[in-house]
């Protein structure tokens, strides 16, 4: 597996919430390679089954990684530019990027705003709010009307760079990165004995507000779920109490959106790897497709594992290679311990000694 | 269907409250449908089977409006409330409401200055002219909802509730015009849209579809210093791609322009900054549905005085007849 | 008594433990059946003496209260944190806290007045300028004693504050003890219908607990049992306290995140009236409880949310009366007899 070549692949692939098409066939044929059965659910997950070895009935575990990423939407043409939506980019990186317009051909773009030179004093200070910018393909108002129309897609334009210190940095490593991390993790599992089904998925529209998660768990049904995603990494004008060390990843989430005893066991096989993971604190459910899965149907025990990320949701996220390598390697150890034991250890002990 | 659309929008029926509304609405469909029945939290569903071998269709429009609910009886018989959805302060004040019975009350600023300054419904009451809370309080915990009689401008109309009772009447219309279609289609009328979907949740778990379409109104962005959106009266029905509770499924945004195209029926493409409707909790039940809305363009939405074009609302009608006869591939 | 017990047990959202251990203890040689799940809520089930087949009536009543949790670690041996569930920022200057598994002491530091300026004072102090100070000198020892991640609580003791008349009682977390003391005083009852107690986890991280519970139940018909605002001090406007201290239980028509069912509030007033107990109506339109999360649960659940006015809810000390918790569970235990004569099902 070469994980940068992956990495560039899926990075460079457009799949905006809603609209994974392309970056799913990616991922199908990735995990073709080493799974059992692939296949596709209603809203588009992409659903990989690894049989286990143990006696049936199995217990199971879903892995969940998103492979939606955000961008922007054609809201409206005027004259020869174009009007767009969105809601997840800081306003102020949008300025003077270019992009992609996904019409009846793809089409280069810029985002532009008028020049600071002939703007009023005290203008040029402010940020632009993004309903306040523009999309300039270079066309004629006849050409633009033939070729794009409301609705159509645009992502952002920029391959994957490789950076030195093994890291790399481009667009939609969140979540791109973590699912090159579970297909890493397949890889692994090809390799070893694992008692127990594993389910891993490749959810759409997380952005949106885990939706494929929270359909793709209610079909399926797993004993336990591990969602993957990425976290923040120390870098300016971030606050140095939520961010860590690139390199040192993945963060095991801590809260009561995770089973503790799970997420206990996780500390531990990371500890039998010689691996020292962080313990990533969160007082309130983070935004990940692990919120879903733990409030499916009548409640599953829940974990995130979380790569850390610099400029998480702008176009040049950056993340170490050596990261997504932890994440895949501790998630195939995890899975090649769970045996006959581990369902029942996750109750809670109601100190009645009669039990 | 103008006299329906207004016997629909002057009804009462906040978010919590429909009976009124419903048994408008069931007096319209009982001789239409093959069965008819209400849920637990008080859904009414109308089904028309099919000629078979098609697909389970949920059309659901809401029958509920915002309103207000009386939260506390001053002294002096006052009233003081909270909103039922989505209520805008700057558009109650001098305002009328009604309540289930059929009074009137009149909702006023404590202050015209304070008010203006910082326009809150905490600065808002309502007056039954009542003289003292022993004569008011029985108002406690009622819901009211707004009044304003419907008005035919033409072309145009003018109401309240047209969100989403206008839907409401495309619905009862496309009932009872459809024939010769392949699909089970459960006309839904939902409760509790506009506090949160939970109607159309709870209804599509109950009945699982394979497909489901919201009716609903969405933003004309044509009047004065309006945010720049391509939505505007009369130029057809819009198609959802996007709002902010949901991506319509690309396969039935697909279809429904495909549709649209074969049959000449004009539409826009509706892409929205706001908002969401019942096919944002469709597409969420169980594993999963594929979901579309077909939308109204509505000018002055959640106000008292909301306008529509009834060219819009026609070929609305006959957009979801040119859909239900197809055999729906996504 | 067991609201004594539970208000001075350990139970943030997602640290339940204790809570969960007292209630078991208190109800398991009454019920039929208890059970755990995945999130922690704790179910029981006592089987009604009616002929099958009977009503399934989920009483819901929340284990978790407002809290911390231990983020971050400084070299001086303070401890930055973050509030567990909606605690006002303004609550936390100067509290004395328990942290982590082994209960440490803890206080919240503040600056001191002499040290600060008039428009500073005019600030509110957010969370992560705070720290909890349990005496360490160092990060290396804090760490020995209390774990990132570790849970705390505000360190309030339990105490009767009038034997008669309101009969009033402070302690933490009232919201929700006081639900899930009514909750399980109602064991004592006979019913003919089937009563699934589910004492929920999490309810302050957005009703997460009773949602998968309701799911696992799939009950006909719920009660959500709340410790609910009580806003009754002097107001110079003329407006709701929400509810009453000594008005009795609190019956919900419409809060934030549900409608009533109708029929189960006329059920309540029936048998307020017919018992002769006081009740009042919370104030319409304000908070949120399980019932939101139970009533969505698959096709819908009739479901009303009565509460236990309760001064002060959300901050290191709260305040009821005892005359009204024993109303509510009064009026409970009839409401539950009523039930299988009257309710009609929808």
């Amino acid at each position: 597996m070469d994980t940068v070549l992956l990495l560039k692949r899926l990075s460079e692939a457009h799949g905006l919430s809603g609209y994974e098409q392309e970056v799913r066939q990616l991922v199908v044929e990735e995990f073709s390679r080493t799974a059992n059965e692939v296949r596709t659910d209603t809203l588009g997950n992409v659903i990989a089954v690894k049989s286990g070895t143990g006696p049936e009935p199995r217990p199971s575990i879903m892995l969940a990684t998103h492979m939606d990423e955000i961008g922007l939407i054609v809201s409206e043409l005027e004259k020869s530019f174009i009007h767009f939506e969105q809601s997840s980019y800081d306003d102020r990186v949008l300025l003077g990027q270019e992009v992609l317009v996904h019409g009846r051909r793809t089409l280069t773009g810029v985002i532009g705003a008028r020049p600071p030179h002939v703007l009023p004093p005290g203008e040029s200070d402010k940020p632009i709010p993004y309903d306040k910018l523009l999309i300039d393909v270079g066309l004629t108002s006849e050409e633009l009307a033939r070729l794009v129309r409301v609705g159509d897609l645009i992502t952002m334009k920029g391959d994957l760079i490789e950076l030195k210190g093994g890291l790399v940095a481009g667009k939609a490593l969140d979540n791109r990165a973590s699912v090159v991390a579970a297909a890493i993790c397949l890889e692994e599992l090809t390799r070893l004995h694992h008692r127990w089904d594993v389910f891993v998925v490749a959810t759409v529209q997380e952005e949106e507000g885990m939706k494929g998660a929270i359909t793709s768990t209610y079909s399926l049904q797993p004993d336990v779920g591990i969602a993957i995603d990425v976290t923040w990494a120390k870098q300016p004008g971030a606050p140095d109490e939520y961010t860590y060390d690139l390199g040192k990843g993945p963060t095991i989430g801590l809260g009561p959106n995770f089973h503790p005893v799970l997420q206990e066991a996780l500390v531990e096989t990371a500890k039998s790897l010689e691996m020292s993971i962080p313990l990533e604190p969160a007082a309130r459910p983070p935004g990940t497709d692990a919120h879903a899965i733990q409030v499916s149907r009548a409640g599953i025990p829940a974990a995130l594992l979380s790569i850390p990320q610099r400029n998480m949701h702008t176009p040049v996220e950056t993340v170490s290679i050596r990261d997504v390598e932890r994440t895949g390697r501790l998630l195939a150890a995890f899975i090649g311990r769970l045996d006959d034991a581990f369902l029942p250890s996750l109750t809670w002990d109601l100190g009645l000694e009669e039990e | 269907m103008k006299d329906l659309i207004r016997r629909l929008t002057e009804a009462y029926g906040p978010s919590g409250h429909e009976e009124q509304i419903r048994d408008i609405i069931r007096a319209e469909v009982q001789p239409l449908a093959d069965d008819v029945r209400v849920d637990v939290l008080g859904n009414l569903m109308a089904l028309k089977k099919g000629s078979g071998g098609g697909k389970k269709v949920m059309l659901a429009a809401h029958m509920d409006e915002i309103g207000l609910i009386i939260s506390y009886v001053d002294e002096q018989g006052f009233l003081r409330f909270q909103p039922i959805g989505g209520v805008d302060a700057t558009t109650l004040a001098g305002g009328r409401v009604q309540f289930a019975d059929g009074s009137t009350g009149v909702i006023a600023a404590e202050n015209r200055q304070e008010f203006k300054k910082d326009p809150e419904l905490t600065r808002l009451f309502i007056d039954v002219g009542a003289t003292s809370r022993d004569e008011a309080k029985a108002r406690l915990g009622q819901a009211v909802g707004f009044v304003r009689p419907f008005a035919d401008l033409g072309q145009r109309i003018v109401a309240k509730a047209l969100d989403d009772r206008i839907s409401c009447a495309i619905l009862i219309e496309v009932l009872r015009r459809l024939e010769d279609s392949l699909h089970e289609v459960y006309f839904v009328f939902s409760v509790q849209e506009e506090v949160g979907l939970r109607g159309a949740q709870t209804c599509a778990y109950g009945l699982d579809p394979d497909l489901g379409i919201a009716v609903d109104i969405t933003v004309a962005a044509d009047t004065p210093e309006a945010k720049k959106l391509a939505m505007k009266l009369g130029a057809g029905p819009c198609i959802k791609i996007m709002d902010s509770g949901m991506l319509a499924h690309p396969g039935v945004k697909d279809a429904m322009i495909r549709v649209a195209e074969a049959n000449g029926i004009p539409y826009q493409l509706e892409v929205l900054d706001r908002g969401s409707t019942d096919a944002a909790a469709i597409q969420l039940v169980r594993g999963g549905v594929p979901a579309g809305c077909v939308s109204v363009a509505c000018r002055y939405y959640h106000t008292p005085s909301e306008m529509v074009d009834m060219g819009d609302v026609e070929n609305s009608v006959k957009l979801l007849l040119a859909i239900l006869k197809t055999s729906i591939e996504l | 008594m067991l609201l004594e017990q539970l208000s001075n047990a350990f139970g943030p959202s997602g640290c339940e433990d204790e809570v969960r251990r007292i209630l078991a203890r208190a109800v398991h040689d009454k019920v039929d059946h208890l059970q755990t799940d995945a999130l922690g809520n704790l179910i029981a089930l006592k089987r009604g003496s009616g002929p099958e087949p009977r009503l399934k009536v989920m009483v819901d009543a929340h284990m978790d209260e407002v809290g911390l949790m231990v983020t971050r670690f400084d070299k001086n041996g303070l401890m930055g944190f973050r509030v567990v569930g909606g605690v006002d920022d303004r609550l936390l200057l100067a509290k004395r806290v328990v942290v982590g598994c082994d209960r440490i002491r803890g206080v919240i530091t503040a600056p001191p007045i002499h040290l600060t300026k008039a428009e500073q004072r005019q600030q509110v102090i957010k969370v992560d300028q705070l720290a909890i100070d349990i005496g360490a000198s160092s990060d290396d020892e804090a760490k020995g004693l209390v774990k990132m991640g570790d849970y705390g609580t505000f360190d309030t003791r339990f105490e009767i504050l009038s034997e008669d008349g309101l009969r009033t009682v402070k302690g933490k977390a009232f919201d929700d003890r006081a639900g899930c003391a009514v909750a399980a005083a109602l064991v004592d009852g006979e019913y003919a219908v089937d009563l699934l107690l589910a004492f929920s986890a999490q309810e302050e991280m957005g009703m997460r607990g009773a949602k998968v519970a309701a799911f696992r139940i799939d009950p006909d018909v719920a009660f959500a049992l709340e410790g609910t605002i009580c806003d009754d001090m002097p107001k110079k406007a003329d407006v709701s306290p929400t509810t009453e201290l000594g008005k009795g239980p609190a019956i919900t028509l419409m809060d934030r995140s549900f409608f009533a069912d109708k029929s189960l509030v006329r059920l309540l007033i029936d048998t307020a009236e017919a018992n002769g107990i006081p009740y009042q109506f919370k104030q319409p339109g304000v908070g949120s409880t399980d019932a939101g999360a139970i009533h969505l649960s698959r096709t819908g659940v009739p479901s009303i949310t009565v509460a236990v006015p309760c001064r002060y809810i959300h901050t290191p000390v709260s305040l009821l009366s005892l005359s009204d918790l024993d109303h509510m569970v009064e009026l409970m235990k009839a409401a539950l007899q009523a039930l299988s004569h009257q309710w009609q099902k929808a």
